[in-house]
């Protein structure tokens, strides 16, 4: 025991809850007023190319919470140790070794998911936001903390994701996780009654366009405004 | 004339923004100014067409299944496919390091120029994507070469032109929740709608 450690044990705080208000914060405030997509513009890159409908983006979603969450967690562990010229190249590896661990989990279970997600899985690696978190946080910061901040950016990411698919499902192909919406409209209100779907939805035009709606009606709200 | 068709596809039709959207982090971030643009969309295209044939020639001889016959055949039945996320990212962040010592060495003007944007290329999508398009699509390295050419320009194409309109909007009264952002999201998609009259085109 050397007097360091000693002086450790004496200074002692006595710990904090598990889940207390700061760490509240952690996790709430990036689902709306520091939001990583609307306000900080990250992690738009792979993001956008699957929500074409809900299931492949719930999927997507999970993916990602798992992927940040994990990585923010070794990286933590492991702050102390990293030199900070190498850093990039061990954060690559860490997030590279957890994304391969999803696609391969995917393969086996849902391969059928694997097959329509294709690439998009893979890019996961290179989402600001993982990258973000990791040095923005995960690099001074302890294990638990690390965890719940990277829980709560992914849930930020999860629920603009998963509106701009919502819209662009509903729009697009008329239904709603698969389910078809506009159809059983139709078939309420007899035969001569149609509802049409917009293919601009379907194509990659449509998510620039629902994304920068949402962008504004969120900004509205929180009145931010970039300058 | 395959190879000539498959460029100009991977440029206007494929395009990695427009298609994809990869890279979409750097191509809000830096088309502000017309001049960095046209830096970041140089490095994209350099990193680009460097390090897609190079991790065509890993996937090929190394990662594909079978693809290690050439050294022992015994080695003929190993698969080592799921290595491939970290092993071409590590060849990017190596690339990327490689490029911007020679450029640095050999060129100073261009260092200069490029300077910043290197080091940040090696975690943009576009790069990363490309090498897995080329993985997915079964390219030869003739066709990979140019489709990481092509790919790259077609990047490059797109940020300068977002940075040509961003700079004209400057002078024009967007509604405060549209600022930025906002504002940049629905370009692209208009910018998309342009391109996508490309989508007819049969190469």
């Amino acid at each position: 025991m050397s007097a360091e450690t000693l002086e450790k044990a004496i200074e002692k705080k006595p710990a904090e809850a598990l889940l207390s208000k700061r760490r509240k914060k952690l996790v709430t405030d990036p689902l709306v007023d520091e939001n990583p997509i609307t306000i900080q513009v990250l992690g738009i890159c792979s993001a956008l190319a699957v929500t074409t409908q809900m299931k492949p983006t719930l999927v997507m979603a999970i993916s990602v919470i798992f992927v940040v969450a994990m990585s923010n967690f070794v990286i933590s562990i492991m702050r102390n140790t990293i030199p900070s010229r190498v850093r990039i190249i061990v954060q690559l590896a860490v997030v590279a070794t957890l994304v391969t661990l999803v696609s391969e989990v995917l393969k086996a279970f849902a391969y059928d998911m694997y097959k329509e997600l294709s690439v998009f899985v893979g890019l996961i690696i290179t989402n600001c936001i993982v990258m973000g978190r990791l040095e923005a946080f995960a690099l001074g910061n302890k294990p638990y903390d690390s965890v719940l901040d990277g829980l709560g950016s992914a849930l930020g990411y999860s629920w603009i994701i998963l509106t701009v698919a919502f819209f662009r499902e509903l729009w697009g192909s008329g239904s709603v996780f698969g389910i078809p919406v506009f159809d059983t409209i139709s078939g309420i209100f007899g035969p001569d009654f149609k509802l049409a779907t917009n293919g601009l939805m379907v194509s990659p035009v449509g998510a620039f366009i629902i994304l920068g709606l949402i962008i504004w009606v969120q900004r509205t709200k929180t009145g931010y405004v970039e300058h | 004339m395959e190879l000539f068709s498959l460029g100009i596809r991977s440029i206007f039709i494929d395009n990695m923004i427009f298609a994809y959207f990869l890279g979409m982090c750097s191509f809000l971030a830096v088309s502000k100014k017309v001049s960095t643009a046209i830096g970041l969309g140089a490095a994209v295209i350099f990193v680009l067409t460097v390090t897609v044939p190079v991790n065509w020639l890993l996937n090929e001889y190394v990662l594909k299944e079978g693809a290690l016959s050439w050294a022992m055949a015994d080695l003929a039945s190993v698969d080592l496919s799921f290595l491939r996320f970290i092993m071409f990212i590590a060849i990017i962040a190596a690339m990327v390091q490689l490029v911007e010592m020679v450029v640095e060495k050999f060129a100073p003007a261009l260092y200069g120029a490029l300077g910043i944007f290197l080091p940040l290329i090696a975690v943009n999508c576009a790069i990363l994507g490309g090498s897995l398009f080329m993985a997915q699509r079964d390219y030869t390295l003739a066709e990979a070469s140019v489709y990481g050419f092509g790919s790259g320009t077609g990047f490059c194409l797109a940020i300068v032109a977002l940075a040509a309109i961003r700079e004209k909007l400057k002078y024009s009264n967007v509604p405060n929740g549209l600022k930025g952002l906002g504002i940049t999201m629905l370009l692209t998609g208009l910018m998309g709608i342009a391109f996508m009259s490309f989508m007819g085109i049969d190469l």
